[in-house]
């Protein structure tokens, strides 16, 4: 797990039940609240066909991909039973108000790019 | 300590309510299990293709040993309960075995109907039910020749198809004079006959059974009349009795069955019963479709979820003899109160015929092409009303006024790489692979495991076909039952309800007061709740972004690569060099890869990146253009010709009543896309016909046309009535739309809508209550005020900036 954590902005900047895009370099990542305003990161890029995760609707702990509907689990990235793959996941946490991200994602999931 | 539940029978019912509740509820009990049968639970309607060597016993198993040691049940396999001790608690097999419970579940479904002629008791005559006899059959086919199966229906003839493709001479010995007499009408059972005849099945009709003969084992047959045939295997198949002995012997009250309630409970509320051995409402299923219902219902009272009810299953019957397709449900031999509607072509094969009462159906006897099978059996039981389609209705479903899609019904036929979903790529070896592997039973498991079907749906009868072959129906709950999402027990209507009558203003109001499973939703239930309260409550309804699918949130269509076009609103198909202007130059600032003029006469630029949505807004907005909701549930566009401006055929001024349509109506929003268009005369080059609301100018006035799609399946419209002036169209096509919004469900197009409700419960709101056509009308222009602020403008001006700009941006 990394220590480079960067501050990516404020809870407030999300809506609940939304998700809002941090570009990289390396291609962008998707931070998302939930309605109980728990906060999660994964790579933008749905297993399925690469659809843009940050678009989807966010539902439980869950998104729904804009282009086909594939739901993904937003604290581990897998996407649910019956699709299978996964989104990388990335560590986040609340410092306050903060929401901090680290660059290096998560073990366990192939699709880091 | 968890409570214990106890599990009598090991079938399809038992262990189908075992599922559902681990679904709901995997920790609520300690499950033991108790099946006489020493195997896992397999699908026993599935027996008669094992008999017939189309399939093997692995490929029928639901649930193998590992799936119990998996979920932490304890099988108790081939061990009878014969004993339960309702004082203590516990029940008593007949190894000694004891399990006490706090809650007991009796499925210990139906025995077969044992003829007590002398010599039933001889080697050679068995039943048909379970792999034992399946198992008798097949060793007896080896060595013997000659089988005669007792009794001439549905598990008769099955069996006697089974043992005639092992290889035996095959003699069917039926009481009454025609053959499956529960299912099938005169025609339909002879047609059937002569079939089975031609693949060299022998019959003898009205022939009573008066002895087996034999030494060790079965040698012939006597009957009634003296007459005598060879009979090496003989098999019982006149019919089944609900298994309620044990549960009689418990003092638990039976009657025909284990006498259940609502909630599947018997008369000790402790004691839960479902499957062939209940008797429900004073019935006893004999067939598997009902089971699939009360195991659910079951499982949500076990789990405590409360308030599901069974109330019932309409059942239907299908033969499973690979090549002769024959459905039959409910009333199909009708009454003095009733009429028939027969179609009949012998030389194809087909028979279909429909028992109708006041205009709907009470029955259906299908033979030879079943594909609509599905279809009549949905209208049955949700009772509606045919008498709009009345004259097309023996044709089938795609003959509905709409053309397209010749689709290829026989499923059987197809070989496993025949594509069956266009849109998603699945073959059909693909689906009957989900299937069987993963144990489907529902159109909704195969497009959760398949995709199949799961978006333009266009294949959906296909896919029922396929379930219907592989498993032996589609086990879907009748559609009026349907719940809108997995979230809730309500349908769409039921919720529709509850938002007017009980007051309910925003979504958390809706799932709080109609108990949601989950906490909030998801985006079935959040979209259509969304339209729902939107349309409901206008003006007072705060729209929820977060519950709006992307291009709605967004104001602009998602494209497969990330990004998004922009179409703004052409008014009526009416535009200007100034307009066009606006368009090109947008179109270079923002170096816009294709500039596409669409199929809705407007022009679309496509590729944009979502950060750039403000900026062409901002631009468009600046020279006069608005949104063309081309993304979005909503009004879409209004599709004109010239009209009698220009045209030398034109009536009436089609551009002008488009243009006037369509200021009306922009920013609404609807339960799926709504197109409208006006033709200045029949030509019809607008093609109003194929639109959801369309027009077509006469020189008498306006022809109003409804319910028309361009789409999946091409359906001409509906006409609705002819009117004098434009004021007049724009009062209709506001009534129309309004009724359209308040009664459809969520993602309903106009076309299936008015399939649903029927043509003439719209004529009946538009065309024939005056004053009813005004309040319609006078709702939807009052929602419209709160409507036609441009999405683009506000967005352009500042409006939900954190959708448009990154959080952040980071290198690294």
């Amino acid at each position: 797990m990394s220590d480079n954590w960067i501050e990516v902005g404020s809870l407030n900047d999300i809506p609940k039940q939304g998700a809002r895009v941090v570009r990289t370099d390396k291609g962008d990542i998707a931070i998302f609240r939930t309605d109980a305003d728990e906060v999660f990161a994964l790579r933008d890029k749905c297993p399925h066909k690469g659809g843009p995760l940050s678009q989807g609707i966010v539902h439980g702990k869950r998104v729904a991909c804009p282009l086909h509907d594939w739901k993904i689990q937003l604290d581990s990235g897998d996407a649910v039973a019956p699709d299978e793959g996964c989104a990388a996941s990335y560590p986040v946490k609340m410092q306050g108000e903060a929401i901090l991200l680290s660059l290096t994602p998560n073990e366990g999931c192939p699709n880091k790019q | 300590m968890k409570e214990k539940l106890v599990v009598i029978g090991n079938g399809m019912a038992g262990i189908r309510t075992v599922e559902e509740l681990l679904k709901i509820d995997p920790e609520a009990y300690d499950i033991n299990v108790f099946g006489a049968e020493p195997y896992g639970n397999y699908n026993r309607i599935m027996l008669s293709p094992v008999l017939a060597g189309e399939k093997t016993i692995d490929e029928i198993m639901l649930n193998d040993e590992q799936w119990y040691v998996d979920n932490g049940i304890k099988l108790h396999k081939g061990k009878e309960v014969t004993d339960i001790d309702r004082k203590n608690r516990k029940v008593i097999a007949s190894d000694g075995t004891e399990e006490e419970y706090d809650r007991l579940l009796i499925a210990t479904g139906s025995n077969p109907f044992i003829i007590p002629v002398p010599g039933h008791d001889l080697d050679g005559v068995v039943s048909f039910r379970d792999i034992y006899d399946v198992d008798k059959m097949l060793e007896a086919s080896k060595e013997h020749k000659h089988a005669v199966v007792i009794g001439g229906g549905l598990l008769g003839l099955e069996a006697a198809n089974g043992l005639m493709q092992q290889g035996m001479s095959v003699t069917v010995v039926h009481l009454m004079d025609k053959l499956m007499e529960r299912q099938l009408d005169k025609p339909a059972a002879k047609m059937l006959k002569q079939s089975l005849e031609e693949r060299g099945m022998n019959f003898l009709m009205e022939a009573q059974t008066e002895s087996i003969i034999g030494k060790d084992r079965a040698e012939r047959i006597r009957f009634k009349d003296g007459s005598e045939i060879y009979a090496d295997l003989v098999v019982m198949a006149v019919g089944i009795r609900p298994n309620f002995a044990l549960a009689e012997k418990a003092g638990i009250h039976c009657e025909r069955g284990i006498v259940v309630n609502d909630t599947m409970q018997t008369f000790d509320p402790r004691v839960y019963s479902v499957g062939e051995c209940v008797q429900h409402r004073g019935i006893a299923y004999g067939l598997v479709a009902p089971l699939f219902e009360m195991a659910k219902v079951c499982a949500n009272h076990l789990a405590k979820h409360g308030i599901g009810r069974y109330e019932g299953t309409v059942t239907s019957t299908k033969l499973k003899v690979t090549g002769i397709d024959l459905f039959s449900a409910g009333d199909f031999i009708g009454d003095e109160n009733t009429e028939e509607l027969v179609f009949q072509d012998a030389s194809r094969g087909v028979y279909r015929k429909l028992v109708i009462q006041n205009n709907r159906i009470k029955g259906a006897v299908m033979y030879g092409d079943t594909i609509d099978g599905t279809w009549y059996f949905d209208l049955m039981r949700d009772e509606t009303d045919i008498s709009d389609f009345r004259e097309n209705v023996l044709f089938g479903q795609s003959h509905l006024g709409d053309s397209g899609h010749g689709e290829e019904n026989r499923v059987a036929a197809l070989s496993d790489d025949a594509e069956i979903c266009g849109c998603n790529g699945v073959c059909k070896g693909d689906i009957v692979k989900a299937i069987n592997d993963k144990k489907l039973f529902t159109l909704d498991d195969v497009r959760a495991h398949t995709k199949a079907s799961s978006s333009c749906g266009s294949c959906t009868g296909l896919v029922e076909s396929l379930l219907s072959h592989v498993v032996g129906g589609d086990h879907s709950i009748a559609p009026h039952l349907k719940p809108l999402c997995g979230c809730t027990e309500h349908n769409h209507d039921s919720v529709r309800e509850a938002i007017v009558k009980q007051d309910l203003k925003s979504i958390p109001d809706v799932m709080k007061t109609l108990n949601w499973d989950t906490p909030d939703g998801c985006p079935k239930c959040r979209t259509s709740l969304n339209y729902y309260l939107l349309c409901a409550w206008p003006g007072e309804y705060t729209d929820s972004g977060q519950s709006r699918f992307i291009n709605e949130r967004a104001h602009a269509n998602i494209q497969n690569d990330g990004t998004y076009s922009v179409i703004p609103r052409i008014w009526g198909g009416d535009t200007t060099p100034d307009e066009l202007r606006a368009i090109a130059d947008v179109a270079d600032k923002y170096k816009v890869k294709t500039v596409h003029v669409t199929g809705g006469q407007r022009i679309g630029l496509y590729g944009l990146k979502k950060e750039e949505l403000p900026g062409v807004w901002s631009d468009l907005s600046a020279r006069g253009l608005v949104s063309g909701h081309a993304y979005g549930k909503s009004l879409r566009t209004v599709k004109t010709c010239v009209g009698k401006e220009w045209c030398r055929f034109g009536t009436q001024d089609s551009t002008h009543i488009g243009i006037e349509l369509e200021k009306m109506t922009w920013g609404s929003w609807t339960p799926h896309k709504f197109k409208m268009a006006a033709s200045g005369c029949p030509r019809n080059c607008a093609e109003a016909t194929i639109k959801d609301f369309g027009v077509v100018c006469v020189d008498s006035g306006y022809e109003l046309h409804v319910g028309g799609n361009g789409g999946i399946k091409v359906r001409a419209t509906d006409f609705l009535c002819t009117v004098k002036t434009e004021e007049d169209v724009k009062e209709y096509a506001a009534a129309y739309m309004q009724l359209y919004r308040e009664n459809a469900h969520y993602l309903e197009r106009t076309a299936p809508w008015i399939e649903r409700v029927g043509l003439s419960f719209v004529k009946e709101k538009i065309v024939e209550d005056d004053e009813g056509r005004k309040e319609l009308a006078e709702r939807f222009l009052y929602s419209q005020k709160f409507m036609q602020d441009d999405p683009w403008k506000e967005r352009a001006e500042g409006g939900d900036k954190h959708e448009f700009e990154p959080l952040k941006e980071v290198n690294g």
